[in-house]
């Protein structure tokens, strides 16, 4: 009952909204128009900052440094659910309503062009930040059709973690570049006895986001591509067909535990820890957690493999946007100033591990002393492929997650469930 | 709460004709005076009724002949209107997604089935325990509703842990089952899970009808050489009839609403489980409310129509009750008290 009256009431609002658009569009239709930099960022007073749950305990510090320093200017923090979706919704919610609750918001890369295409976000003059000296794949998961709607805060990208010990037990020197130099690794090392029921490889294959992820990855680390640079699917290819065909046949094979179709980020990292896997591909984040396991010191980061070579990665991370519907924008504007700094994106990674957007903290002779994952980390940054940037990103998720699951617990041949994608993603591109 | 009291009345007027239909007239006649006042009275119920049920399903209803905003390809921006479609958001749920549409129809409907059947069958065995006398007994009937007491979403947390692929379920059957993946085992898991929180609803509601069934009935029938199963068929069951019904009333009504428990525990967009909540709000959650508003109206519908199909059964069984034995007369009057109770409940 509750949610079908919440559900209703969003509809309502969303449709008052819409009614009262219809007659102010009648007055001044060039607002519509939505010229890049055309928003005046003015008042100063206090605002809020709207992420999801602050896991680590780093947020609300620094936006104490910050109130410190700006009495009037106050920031309050507005924490959501850790669950991404939740975010979204909420958000979203926001938006429709036109409430002015929340004004900076901390969004998902993959948000960008959904908030950017509803007007939700304000466009950011990009000349006010440090952009340049930013990674450019993260820099260019705040853009929508060129225009800058969001900065970088923190970026992130796939990493293939090791067994150090057991390789060279096995007598490899090297981490694999490739997806076969990877199973002819595992092959040597499920001969030593403490390895025998062991698997070699697992990433996140539970339908949710974490299959996107995966997905795109192993097509692109095979030269295919999911979407191209204007969104448009072209994934029914021969590479794509290889890229999907390793994640099945390393299933048929058993390179991949069957139970790896349930994995989530925390699953894997815990069968990792547990010695159950050889290989595995997840976040920066198991890094520090899987220190303080019973495997600390016996496994190490290399970039994804791929096919003929070092494979891509899926870009995560977050950025930093303004709601349109918000007050005191240019006191937001300074606060996202400070809180997208250089300075500020070194406290998170030293307090929190969240990868920086800056490129000169990779390089950093200290930093990377203390987080031996960073040149890794940039070179999976580097060669990233961010997910598709379409504005109908939930539709698009979720034909990838429906057609790659069919295929990887082979209710559908790779060939069939390309071929289908590529029709709904086309279908799903002209419903636009 | 409206539609459970209705039907009976306007159902006893036609079937029953003869004794009750003027009683009915006389007594209609007698209220035209304190009419006003009784309107005056329920008033306040029926605008707050408006207010919250009337007003956001007539939205819905509106919401749903309008399309979703759409992209306007030269600026790349969402235009600020809904475009009105008529009827198109029905035509497409039914023709171009019809398969998914119908896939949701058949689960939420199988869920629906199984589930009430095993809780009320759970349900009337826990209910039948917790009104024995025995010692401990306060702490069965505490344990047994404690699973009532947790949160879907956590309970739906709860069983994802259980049926992890190294879960406790798997450890205790042996074999490793993927509970969470598609297929006819994520429907079970859904199901064992909806019924170990509910089965304690039904079994909470028919322990308050037992608790009325005067005790002279069984003693007279066990003076009579009644065994046990005839005592049970013959005056537990007809007796706690009435309130075993409207607790299976609204647990259908539940079930056939069913989101978190299947989203939260197998997951989104997983065809085996996926139930027609979670497809509207797979649409509201893409921002098309139009769809979404679609998918809620016709969820809406079947609930209606299948609640009707419970009230018609009640009603029916009202009229039977009247000039039967003395028996069936006490079970007539322990259904307002148990109506009351479900309507404190739901």
């Amino acid at each position: 009952m509750k949610t079908r009256i919440t559900r209703a009431c969003q509809c309502s609002a969303a449709f008052a909204a819409a009614g009262l658009l219809l007659s102010a569009c009648g007055s001044s239709g060039a607002d519509g128009s939505g010229q890049t930099g055309a928003t005046s960022f003015e008042g100063r007073g206090p605002i809020t900052f709207v992420s999801g749950k602050d896991t680590t305990g780093t947020r609300q510090p620094l936006i104490d440094r910050w109130n410190k320093e700006h009495p009037k200017e106050k920031v309050t923090l507005i924490q959501l659910p850790s669950d991404a979706d939740t975010q979204r919704q909420q958000m979203i919610q926001n938006a429709e309503t036109k409430s002015d609750a929340y004004t900076v918001l901390y969004l998902d890369v993959v948000w960008t062009s959904e908030f950017a295409a509803h007007r939700w976000i304000d466009p950011l003059p990009g000349k006010q930040f440090p952009l340049d000296r930013m990674l450019k794949p993260v820099l260019e998961t705040a853009k929508y059709r060129d225009g800058l709607y969001a900065v970088p805060s923190s970026s992130d990208g796939g990493m293939l973690y090791y067994r150090t010990d057991l390789l060279k037990k096995a007598g490899i020197t090297q981490p694999p570049g490739t997806w076969a130099e990877m199973k002819s690794a595992c092959a040597e090392v499920k001969k030593l006895p403490d390895a025998k029921d062991m698997s070699c490889y697992a990433g996140q294959f539970q339908k949710y986001e974490g299959l996107t992820v995966n997905f795109s990855e192993a097509v692109n680390s095979a030269g295919g591509t999911v979407t191209d640079g204007s969104g448009k699917p072209d994934v029914d290819t021969a590479d794509a067909k290889k890229g999907l065909d390793f994640l099945v046949d390393s299933f048929k094979d058993g390179t991949i535990p069957k139970e790896a179709i349930t994995y989530q980020e925390e699953e894997s990292r815990q069968a990792f820890q547990a010695g159950k896997l050889i290989f595995l591909r997840n976040w920066p984040y198991v890094y520090s957690l899987a220190g303080k396991s019973e495997i600390a010191g016996k496994f190490a980061v290399a970039p994804l493999p791929g096919l003929d070579g070092p494979g891509s990665s899926s870009l995560g991370g977050h950025n930093l946007a303004l709601s349109s519907f918000a007050k005191n924008k240019a006191t937001a504007l300074d606060f996202m100033k400070f809180y997208t700094s250089e300075e500020t994106s070194r406290y998170f990674l030293k307090e929190a591990a969240l990868a920086p957007a800056y490129a000169a903290f990779y390089d950093d002779k200290a930093l990377v002393e203390q987080y031996p994952y960073l040149p890794v980390l940039k070179e999976s940054i580097l060669r990233a492929v961010p997910r598709p940037r379409v504005v109908q990103y939930g539709d698009v998720t979720a034909s990838l997650q429906q057609e790659a699951y069919a295929a990887l617990t082979g209710s559908k041949s790779s060939a069939q469930a390309l071929k289908d994608l590529q029709k709904d993603l086309q279908q799903k591109s002209a419903a636009q | 709460m409206a539609v459970t009291k209705t039907p009976p009345e306007t159902g006893a007027g036609r079937a029953a004709g003869g004794d009750r239909g003027p009683v009915n007239r006389r007594r209609a006649r007698a209220t035209a005076g304190s009419g006003r006042m009784a309107a005056l009275l329920v008033s306040p119920t029926l605008v707050v009724l408006a207010i919250v049920v009337l007003y956001p399903t007539l939205m819905a209803l509106n919401g749903s002949l309008y399309g979703a905003k759409g992209l306007d390809p030269k600026t790349g921006f969402i235009r600020d209107t809904e475009p009105f479609v008529g009827l198109q958001n029905y035509a497409d749920i039914l023709g171009q997604a019809g398969e998914r549409f119908w896939n949701a129809f058949w689960n939420t409907t199988f869920f629906t089935v199984v589930t009430v059947g095993l809780e009320t069958l759970i349900g009337v065995g826990m209910a039948l325990i917790m009104h024995e006398a025995f010692r401990g007994r306060g702490l069965v009937r505490a344990g047994i509703l404690v699973p009532w007491a947790v949160p879907t979403a956590i309970s739906g947390l709860l069983w994802r842990w259980i049926f992890n692929s190294d879960g406790i379920a798997n450890a205790l059957i042996g074999q490793q089952i993927l509970w969470t993946t598609e297929g006819f085992q994520a429907k079970v898991a859904v199901i064992v899970a909806e019924v170990w929180k509910t089965a304690p609803f039904i079994g909470l509601l028919v322990l308050a009808g037992l608790q009325v069934i005067p005790k002279e009935v069984y003693e007279a029938a066990r003076i009579d050489g009644a065994s046990a199963a005839r005592r049970f068929w013959h005056i537990t069951l007809p007796l706690v009839k009435p309130a075993l019904l409207v607790a299976m009333l609204f647990r259908c009504m539940d079930a056939l609403r069913m989101f978190d428990l299947p989203y939260i525990l197998v997951g989104a967009q997983k065809h085996s489980v996926e139930t027609l909540s979670m497809l509207a709000h797979h649409e509201a959650s893409n921002v098309r409310f139009g769809p979404a508003s679609a998918y809620a109206v016709l969820l809406f519908l079947y609930v209606f129509l299948i609640a009707l199909a419970f009230v018609r059964l009640l009603g029916a069984d009202l009229i039977g009750d009247v000039g039967a034995d003395t028996h069936k007369r006490k079970g007539r009057r322990l259904r307002i008290p148990a109506l009351r109770r479900a309507e404190v409940t739901s």
